[in-house]
C-alpha cells in the first residue's frame, strides 16, 4: 500500500510514523511538505504526524490546518481517503472540521510523556480491525495539550454512532469521558493522541501500535 | 482602520491555565479571587472599507476555534 506522510514545519514524529509504514506496509511512505498543493496519487493512506506545527502558533493545529496541502488531504478524505492523525496530527483534524472538538491544555497542565493503557471502544473501523472491542493495550503519549473536549450533545452524538474508537483506561489529561481517539462519521479518519507508531517493535516495549497498521492495511488491502 | 478581536473560551468549557492563574493570585494573598478565565487579544490594522463581513469571517476561519471560543470585534 502507498502512503503518504505530511509534513509541517515543526512536525517531528513524521520520520517514526514514516518507519512504522514502511516496517508494516514494505513500501516507503511519499514525505509531502506542507507548501504542496497535489498529493501523490495511487494513495492507501494520509498520516499526519505528531509534533508542533508551526510552533503551535495560535491554537495547536491551528496554522497547519489552514496550509495548502491540508486542503488536499481535507478533499480526498471527503472522498474516503482514510486519514490518520496522531497527536498534533489530530490537533490539526479538529481544527480542520474532519474530526468534531477541540484539543485543551491538560487539565493538570503538565506534559504527560508516558505508556498508556487504552481500552478499545470500537474494533469494527478500518483503523482498529486488528484490536478487539474492550481490550486493553499499551501505547505511550506525549502532549501538553491533549485534553478532549466536545459539547455533551456531540460527545452523545459520537459515542452513540461508535466514533469512539480509543480511550484512556484512567484519566490523563482531563478528555471528556476519558477519549483518546475518536473517527469521523464515514469511518475513513481516526484521530488520536497516543503514538502508537512508537510501539512498533519488540524493542520498542510492545508492538500494540503495530496492530493498529496491520489490521488497517488487512482492513483496506 | 484598527480592529481589537478578543477570543475568550465559552461558558462551560474547563479553562486550566486559568485555573493556575487564579490559584498564583491566592498564593500571592490576594484573597476573594472567584474565578479567572484566560484569553487571547489580536489587534489588526486593515485597509480601509474592509468588510463586517470579511472581518467576521476572519475570525470564524482562523482567530477562534468556534467549538470553543468566543469573539468580540471592537473598532478602536
Amino acid at each position: 500500500m502507498k502512503t503518504a506522510v505530511i509534513v509541517f514545519p515543526g512536525s517531528n514524529c513524521d520520520r517514526d510514523i514514516a518507519v512504522a509504514l514502511e516496517a508494516v506496509t514494505g513500501v516507503k511512505p511519499a514525505m509531502v511538505w506542507h507548501g504542496e498543493t497535489e498529493l501523490p496519487s495511487g494513495l492507501g493512506l494520509i498520516a499526519l504526524p505528531g509534533g508542533f506545527s508551526y510552533g503551535d502558533y495560535l491554537r495547536c493545529g491551528a496554522i497547519a490546518a489552514r496550509s495548502p496541502v491540508v486542503k488536499a488531504v481535507i478533499e480526498a478524505a471527503d472522498k474516503g481517503m482514510p486519514v490518520i492523525g496522531i497527536c498534533n496530527g489530530f490537533q490539526v483534524l479538529t481544527e480542520t472540521g474532519l474530526l468534531p472538538g477541540a484539543l485543551m491544555r491538560n487539565s493538570g497542565l503538565n506534559f504527560v510523556c508516558r505508556d498508556v493503557p487504552l481500552t478499545v471502544d470500537n474494533s469494527q473501523s478500518i483503523f482498529t480491525s486488528g484490536y478487539r472491542s474492550g481490550e486493553q493495550i499499551t501505547i505511550p503519549v506525549a502532549h501538553h495539550d491533549g485534553n478532549y473536549f466536545a459539547d455533551a450533545e456531540t460527545l452523545d452524538r459520537i459515542e452513540g454512532e461508535g466514533r469512539v474508537a480509543f480511550r484512556y483506561a484512567a484519566d490523563i489529561n482531563g478528555s471528556a469521558r476519558n477519549i483518546a481517539g475518536v473517527l469521523n462519521k464515514a469511518g475513513n479518519v481516526l484521530g488520536m493522541m497516543p503514538h502508537p507508531e512508537r510501539r512498533i517493535e519488540a524493542a520498542h516495549g510492545g508492538t500494540d501500535g503495530r496492530r493498529l497498521f496491520e489490521g488497517l492495511l488487512e482492513a483496506v488491502a | 482602520m484598527k480592529l481589537r478581536i478578543i477570543v475568550t473560551l465559552k461558558n462551560g468549557v474547563l479553562d486550566p491555565q486559568g485555573k493556575a492563574i487564579q490559584h498564583a493570585l491566592g498564593g500571592l494573598g490576594f484573597d476573594g479571587v472567584e474565578d479567572v478565565r484566560a484569553g487571547k487579544i489580536f489587534e489588526l490594522v486593515l485597509a480601509d472599507g474592509t468588510s463586517d463581513e470579511a472581518i467576521d469571517e476572519m475570525c470564524r476561519k482562523l482567530l477562534a476555534n468556534t467549538v470553543i471560543e468566543n469573539y468580540r470585534v471592537e473598532k478602536l
